[in-house]
């Protein structure tokens, strides 16, 4: 009698527990992932991606950006990638692989104290160009290199 | 998921340079499982915010193609030695994690 009376409490007590978890684990994420631009990484191309994320894939070449990135990368699931731009304003740096599966890599949303500095490292899926696009005083500024990828990051 | 960050902020001049190792594995929905032939789901950070004495200095939307065990470096002016830098992340299945450091 006694020993069922125990197990019945023990059950309850774990469900209740793992109820509760569960509601906090819910309740968090979503707050905090309400911004991801998320049609803008599901975007199969560069301009889609372009223009899900700043309404525009117009994006001029412009020599304030220096994109540094290896020519040739042996392993394309690590490709060190590191954007500096001299230009004032920056209010976003967003990298592109161009021949990714879903080009748009990360967006890098900046403050007037941040500078225009940014380093990563990203997956590529095969050989391509890797584009960074700097949004600064409202207007978009790209700078494009080629990577050369002997072995894929992506899938496999 | 505790202390899967490492951070670190150093002046440089005027300016702070912060850069961070985070333990992810970045997982791109790609991948199959090779012993049973699944897809493997994607897990992946989605969003990482850096905050320099309680307000954001950079916030980041990341996508699939960010490498496993991300590594971020950027700067920022307008900070001081001892002040207080956190980075926080957040995942697509509802994981996250934050850590600070002090600036040296």
């Amino acid at each position: 009698m006694n020993m069922k009376r125990r197990v019945f409490l023990k059950g309850t007590l774990a469900s209740s527990a793992v109820a509760v978890a569960v509601g906090a684990g819910l309740l968090s994420p979503r707050q905090v992932l309400a911004a991801w631009p998320k049609s803008a990484f599901e975007a199969k191309s560069v301009s889609d991606a372009l223009k899900n994320m700043y309404d525009s894939d117009l994006a001029p070449a412009s020599d304030a950006i220096k994109l540094d990135a290896p020519d040739i990368a042996e392993n394309g699931a690590v490709v060190p990638v590191t954007v500096e731009t001299s230009l004032k304003n920056v209010e976003s740096i967003t990298i592109i692989s161009e021949k990714n599966q879903t080009p748009l890599v990360a967006s890098f949303n900046m403050t007037p104290k941040t500078e225009g500095y940014v380093s990563t490292r990203i997956k590529m899926g095969q050989t391509s160009n890797v584009i960074a696009v700097v949004k600064a005083d409202g207007k978009l500024h790209s700078a494009r290199k080629e990577v050369k990828v002997t072995i894929g990051g992506c899938g496999g | 998921m505790a202390n899967s960050i490492k951070i670190r902020a150093r002046m440089k001049g005027n300016s702070c340079e912060v850069k961070s190792l985070i333990k992810h594995k970045m997982e791109t929905g790609l991948r199959k499982d090779k012993k049973t032939g699944k897809v493997i789901p994607a897990h992946f950070i989605q969003e990482v915010n850096c905050e320099h004495n309680g307000s954001t200095v950079m916030s980041a939307d990341w996508g699939t193609a960010i490498s496993t065990n991300p590594y971020l470096a950027f700067s920022f002016s307008g900070a001081k030695k001892g002040d207080t830098i956190k980075l926080s992340w957040a995942d697509n299945m509802g994981e996250s994690d934050s850590a600070e450091a002090q600036i040296k």
